[in-house]
């Protein structure tokens, strides 16, 4: 729809690492049993991607699936696509005690870019951002906001947050980022 | 600053990531209970000086809630476990048998 | 005086000067410098006056243990006072002033303390508390507020940042001397992961001043071939200008990073605080000297022995052309030397020991410097500056029997180590008689998550006071960290130094041993706090045994030094007095942070915009830009009203109310919760969470609903619809939305983990308009999309469908008591959607309104509000809401705890409506009252009023109250007191709460 506009329409800081908001990107959460083939199946069909095991995020042509819990995760996929895809899964699980909700427009994303980016997130969230590696997913806070947050490659940080509070998290982000605050480690 | 190991996740949850909920394995009393076990279920917990089962949530996390077994005194953290259990599992318990021999054990 | 030397000085380049100023005065110092070593370098001995008695002070140690030195830092959005000038680097530019004096440092009337001492003695305050009132008011008081307070207090907000930076290690080291270092070296090497952090900006610690080989180098070669070695180390990481702040639970350690005191205005963080999660923690953190107990023993010019050797050795600063050495042990020898090697004076050694006859007792003599052993310093001689010592022997009483002329004393008491850090989070102290003091026990560290030990000293903070046990020590813990953290075992051998022969230390804890009260009087334990020996003997006369006490009552090491220098001393004295040895005694207790630390390191960067997170709407933007006034609803600003120009926000309200009454009005719901709870259990889980019976509600309709905690007051209200057989929506209030998602999560996981339930927390994901008035449907029509007749979509219905282009689901509910639909559209569209409605909605005659226009709108309804009808005190029951409580379920979260005797007293407050008699506006949280007083004698209060408004539909006032028996007094009047000091009384009825169409004639059309 033409009218749909991300919280912060693309927000860019320059800073030793760049902060950028992704726009709109579509996300859904699917609540259900990770250990049956119907909602296996279901994410490889709504994101091409595998079941991620605990604490990983997997990619697919069509987009990622993300551990959120035990019984939780999130599908990254195209914004437009993604109320299609709700209805598909919700449909192919019909059978399934399962849950899928379209959270695009509850969450802001925002990308750090930069070969510190690790350290950016570090000063915000008492996760250890050294281990992450791509394909790792950690949820945590950063600051006072809940927040989880994954590598795309190793320079670039994607977080992800609640849609209500993306100006905080890039106010955050940019701070963290600003010239001078290297820390080097 | 407490770390417990979420057994969902499996990360070493800094307490900034968790939500504490006090005395674990209470026993709900609804409709038709006695007023004196409603209000031992309502308001008395255990507050002992040593070994204590209490809930936590992993609320910047998985948002799951789990048990912890944690010495009071000496902060040790014996185990993690899940929360949707009536009592502390056999492993934990004997974990804590372990270090105290003269715990009297759990109930 | 104090003076640069022409030579030395291994910290500073020559080449750099670097210009600063002290109470204006234009100095000189080098690059490399501390404020300190410039200041004594520019003949700046006085650099301040004491707490008490204000008297002159100057500078006595060289690093973090300094108590003395403190001056007001910098200017403006910069100025800090209190800041340690032996811990501050100096830079060009640099300005600051002297503490705790008026009009002058070198003048200041408050000394007349000074001369008043014998009449404030420990536990002055307390005493003089117990003074008749006139005494205090115009004796005590004016004296005490003239000698109280250090620094100024910053009048302008910070200009700096600062921030956080979270850190998780294997091994931390804490403590950058040759100990650290080769700790480090150990645990580096054993491949865990290494953080080293060094408070000041220079590696090395004391050894280079101190001198002695390492494995065949000087240190300064071994310390920079050692940091070579480090640096190649991918697994280790060096900070300088970090301090161990402190060490906590779990392996948690603060780490203060001073990145720009040095560099003001480079637009780096000022500081930055690590937060570090270490599996093993190394704390290699030295010892201090302690000073001696002399009379005059605060007089500028008397200074640790090790402070003025650093001064000499690292900064090329003289602290006097003569100096008198007078010590207990061994290693002040060394100052004696290095002071002769510079070519300086050293009269006389008083050594307190019967004899002396080690190493370095013998170099000294080879030297030709006069040692005297068996002696003391009976006082010095001076007052803004030492001008001699008269001499004593240690043994007797004090009388003199040499006077010697000298600008300088270099005293040492013996060290201690520093157990600061091992003594935050647990460790156990030993008292070591050899060497006379406190020192960790390796057998009582303290334990972390897995019951291990995390904590390990090394060298000089052991207790190892040779650089061959310093180094041994540290090495070993290193190895012993790295092991305990993971690391592969070392073999590779570590740094050796040759043992030296040392005669042991001599305890000396006054000097001369039998000096006298008057001598007593002049002692100075803790110079910031101006405590004195004779204040502990007095506290132990009084009955303060407890060393914890002893320190409240004296305020010994209460200062901002936290008694680094004056602890030992003091329990010394304190044991002596009570006559039992000093580990009976113990110590107080080690609280972080090791020395203060900046707020602005606390705060990170939560301050200004960061302060908190702020919640937004979509269309947060369209309000701040119309220029609403916002009012907090938890973490959400949403607007209070949108006051036009000229009008003030109480008209803005009146007209708001009017307009959505007669015409149009919109708001921006979308901060109200949203969950949905879907699964084959939902029903059951819905009736258990509501108070109503929530299974049997027909898909496609809306009901209200309520929430009660399990001991049954009232917590969360809302609509909640039936979505499909097995999915409900649950609408919760602005505030408890995350509360209520969480509140919903712990009883599916604690207790019914067995049913089929999942649950979302859908809030954010909509944008949330509610139109509302009489005009409402004509907007929506014009709009085009789905049917909104109340055919099509009756009251307390739901449908979705398109309103114009945006899908969207509509709501038939009412807050307002006007036909309204709220309207739900996908957060993305929100802002779109809003906008659209503005336009169309200009012929309905369309305004936005606020959320205290929806407040005067609910209330004139008789409508309840969360957190204003109820405090977590009131049940559903006390608001007349027996019809939202279903009587067919067994049980619901709140069932049991409403049966409770206290819960069905009829004398429980319950809901009315209030109207005064004169139709004024009544007072919020006004108290009704009767007659008659209850046992504390105030009157008693029947009700109190828990909604009042100013009704601009009804032209009155008009108000909700919760009143004893107030249904059953329908037209009694009531007695509110004013609180305004007017002495009045404001009248009103109780009626019903519903004040407007009590039929609902205008929402169901």
């Amino acid at each position: 729809m033409s009218n749909a506009v991300s919280a912060l329409q693309g927000a860019l800081y320059k800073g030793y690492c760049t902060v950028e908001e992704a726009g709109l990107v579509g996300m859904i959460t699917l609540r259900g049993d990770l250990s049956s083939d119907a909602i296996a199946k279901a994410v490889k069909a709504a994101t091409g991607a595998e079941m991620p095991g605990q604490g990983k995020i997997t990619e697919g042509a069509k987009g990622r699936a993300g551990w959120m819990s035990p019984d939780e995760l999130l599908l990254i996929v195209d914004h437009a696509a993604a109320p299609k895809v709700v209805e598909a899964a919700s449909k192919s699980l019909a059978d399934e005690h399962s849950l899928i909700v379209n959270v695009s427009d509850a969450r802001a994303v925002f990308r750090v870019k930069g070969a510190a980016c690790r350290e950016v997130i570090a000063k915000l969230s008492p996760a250890d951002t050294a281990v992450m590696q791509p394909g790792m997913l950690r949820r945590t806070r950063v600051a006072q906001i809940p927040a989880a947050f994954y590598l795309e490659d190793d320079q670039t940080a994607v977080l992800v947050c609640f849609r209500s509070v993306a100006q905080y998290a890039f106010d955050l982000l940019a701070d963290a980022a600003r010239d001078g605050g290297e820390v080097g480690v | 600053m407490l770390i417990l190991e979420c057994p969902y996740c499996g990360v070493m949850a800094d307490e900034t990531d968790l939500h504490g909920g006090g005395e674990a394995h209470l026993k709900r009393f609804g409709p038709g209970s006695s007023d004196d076990d409603f209000e031992t279920y309502l308001f008395h917990r255990a507050n002992p000086k040593g070994v204590h089962f209490e809930r936590w949530r992993h609320v910047s996390g998985c948002g799951k809630w789990f048990h912890a077994a944690r010495n009071t005194m000496t902060l040790e953290v014996y185990g993690t476990y899940s929360a949707q259990t009536y009592e502390p599992p056999k492993a934990i318990i004997n974990a804590v048998k372990k270090k105290h021999p003269e715990w009297e054990g759990y109930e | 005086m104090s003076t640069r030397l022409a030579k030395g000085g291994r910290l500073i380049d020559r080449t750099k000067p670097k210009n600063f100023t002290f109470n204006g005065k234009r100095m000189k110092g080098y690059d490399g410098d501390t404020l300190a070593a410039a200041l004594l370098g520019e003949d700046q001995m006085l650099v301040g006056r004491s707490f008490k008695y204000h008297r002159p002070r100057g500078i006595v140690a060289s690093g973090a243990e300094e108590p003395n030195a403190l001056v007001n830092m910098g200017q403006g959005g910069r100025f800090e006072p209190n800041q340690r000038v032996t811990t501050t680097e100096l830079f060009d530019g640099l300005t600051c002033t002297s503490q705790n004096h008026w009009p002058s440092l070198e003048f200041d009337v408050g000394v007349v303390n000074n001369y008043a001492a014998r009449f404030l003695p420990a536990g002055f305050y307390y005493k003089t508390f117990m003074a008749p009132a006139p005494a205090w008011k115009h004796v005590f008081e004016p004296i005490i507020r003239k000698s109280a307070g250090l620094g100024k207090v910053p009048t302008e907000a910070d200009v700096d940042r600062y921030e956080h930076f979270y850190h998780h290690t294997d091994v931390l080291v804490i403590g950058g001397g040759v100990a650290g270092l080769a700790a480090a070296l150990a645990a580096g090497r054993s491949g865990a992961k290494v953080l080293v952090m060094e408070q000041t900006h220079h590696w090395g610690g004391r050894a280079p001043v101190d001198g002695g080989e390492i494995d065949g180098q000087t240190p300064d070669d071994w310390i920079t071939a050692t940091l070579a070695e480090l640096e190649g180390m991918d697994n280790v990481t060096l900070r300088t200008r970090m301090m161990g702040a402190g060490v906590y639970d779990h392996g948690y350690a603060l780490g203060y990073e001073r990145v720009a005191d040095h560099t003001p205005g480079d637009d780096r963080p000022r500081h930055r605080l690590w937060r570090i999660r270490a599996k093993q923690i190394v704390t290699a953190t030295g010892a201090i000297e302690r000073p001696l107990s002399f009379a005059g023993n605060d007089i500028p010019g008397v200074m640790l022995a090790s402070a003025v050797r650093d001064y000499a050795v690292n900064w090329g600063v003289s602290v006097g052309d003569r100096t008198v050495v007078v010590t207990n042990n061994d290693d002040a020898y060394r100052t004696a030397l290095v002071l002769k090697e510079a070519g300086l004076d050293v009269p006389v050694i008083l050594d307190a020991r019967d004899h002396s006859n080690g190493p370095l007792a013998e170099a000294a003599r080879a030297a030709g410097i006069r040692v005297e052993v068996g002696k003391a310093i009976a006082k010095v001689n001076g007052g803004k500056r030492v001008t001699g010592v008269s001499i004593c022997s240690q043994a007797g009483e004090g009388s003199a029997v040499e006077d010697i002329a000298c600008d300088a004393v270099a005293m040492s008491g013996g060290w201690s180590p520093v157990v600061h850090l091992w003594s935050h989070c647990g460790g156990k102290l030993i008292w070591d008689d050899k060497q006379s003091h406190f020192r960790p026990d390796p057998d009582r560290a303290p334990t972390g998550h897995d019951g291990q030990s995390f904590v390990v000293t090394a060298g000089a903070a052991s207790g190892a006071m040779s650089l061959a046990d310093v180094l041994s020590d540290a090495y070993a813990a290193g190895q012993q960290a790295a092991k305990a953290a993971g690391g592969k075992a070392v073999r590779k051998a570590g740094p050796k130094a040759d043992p030296e022969a040392t005669q042991p230390m001599a305890p000396v804890w006054i000097m001369p041993q039998g000096a006298g009260h008057q001598k007593r009087m002049k002692m100075w334990l803790d110079y910031q706090n101006d405590v004195k020996v004779s204040d502990v003997q007095l506290a132990a006369r009084e009955g303060y045994e407890s060393v914890e006490h002893t320190k409240r009552y004296t305020t010994l090491g209460m200062a901002t030094d936290q008694g680094k220098l004056s602890n030992i001393n003091g329990l010394a004295i304190l044991s002596d007095a009570l006559g039992q040895p000093i580990p009976a005694t113990g110590t107080t207790t080690f609280r972080p942070p090791y020395t203060p630390i900046s707020f602005g390191a606390i705060v990170g960067e939560a301050r200004h915009e960061l302060f908190q997170p702020i919640r937004r709407t979509p269309m947060h933007k369209w309000h701040e830009d119309a220029g609403a006034y916002m009012e907090p609803v938890g973490h959400w600003r949403r607007p209070y009203c949108y006051a036009k120009p000229g009008e003030t926000n109480e008209q803005a309200v009146h007209r708001e109310v009017l307009n959505t009454r007669e015409k149009l009005g919109l708001l921006d719901a979308s901060t109200l919760g949203k969950l949905i709870v879907k699964g084959p259990d939902a029903g059951k889980f819905m009736d258990m969470m509501y108070t109503n019976m929530m299974s049997n509600l027909a898909v496609g309709k809306c009901r209200y609903g309520l929430m009660c905690s399990e001991n049954g007051f009232l917590s969360d209200d809302g609509v909640v619809a039936r979505i499909d057989e097995d999915t409900w929506l649950c609408h919760t209030t602005s505030g408890g939305a995350d509360h209520i998602y969480a509140w919903m999560e712990e009883w599916l996981q604690t207790e019914w983990w067995d049913w089929k339930v999942y649950v979302a927390n859908v809030t954010e994901q909509l944008a949330q308009v509610a139109v509302v008035g009489p005009n409402a449907r004509k907007l929506l029509e014009k709009l085009g999309g789905m049917d909104v007749s109340k055919d099509a979509l009756a009251f307390m219905q739901w449908k979705d469908g398109k309103i114009g282009e945006f899908d969207a689901r509509v709501y038939r509910i009412s807050f307002s008591g006007e036909l309204s639909y709220e309207i739900a559209v996908p957060a993305s569209q929100g802002r779109a959607f809003w906008d659209k409605l503005l336009e169309a909605g200009e012929e309905f005659g369309v305004m936005p309104y606020g959320t205290e226009c929806l407040h005067i709108m609910r209330a004139e309804k008789g409508f309840i509000m969360i957190g204003d009808e109820t405090d977590g005190t009131v049940i559903p029951q006390d608001l007349g809401l027996n019809w939202a409580i279903s009587k067919k379920k067994e049980d619901f979260l709140g069932k049991r705890a409403q049966q409770r005797s206290h819960m069905s007293d009829p004398d429980r407050w319950k809901l009315v409506g209030l109207e005064t008699l004169d139709g004024s506006v009544l007072p919020d949280g006004a108290y009704a009252v009767e007659d008659g007083e209850n046992q504390y004698g105030h009157r008693n209060m029947i009700g109190r009023v828990t909604s009042t408004y100013y009704s601009p539909t009804l032209k009155k006032g008009i108000a909700m109250g919760l009143v004893k028996h107030g249904p059953d007094r329908m037209g009694d009047v009531l007695s509110f007191p004013t609180v305004d000091g007017s002495n009045t009384e404001i009248k009103a009825r109780i009626c019903d709460p519903v004040f407007f169409d009590k039929d609902g004639e205008k929402q169901n059309v």
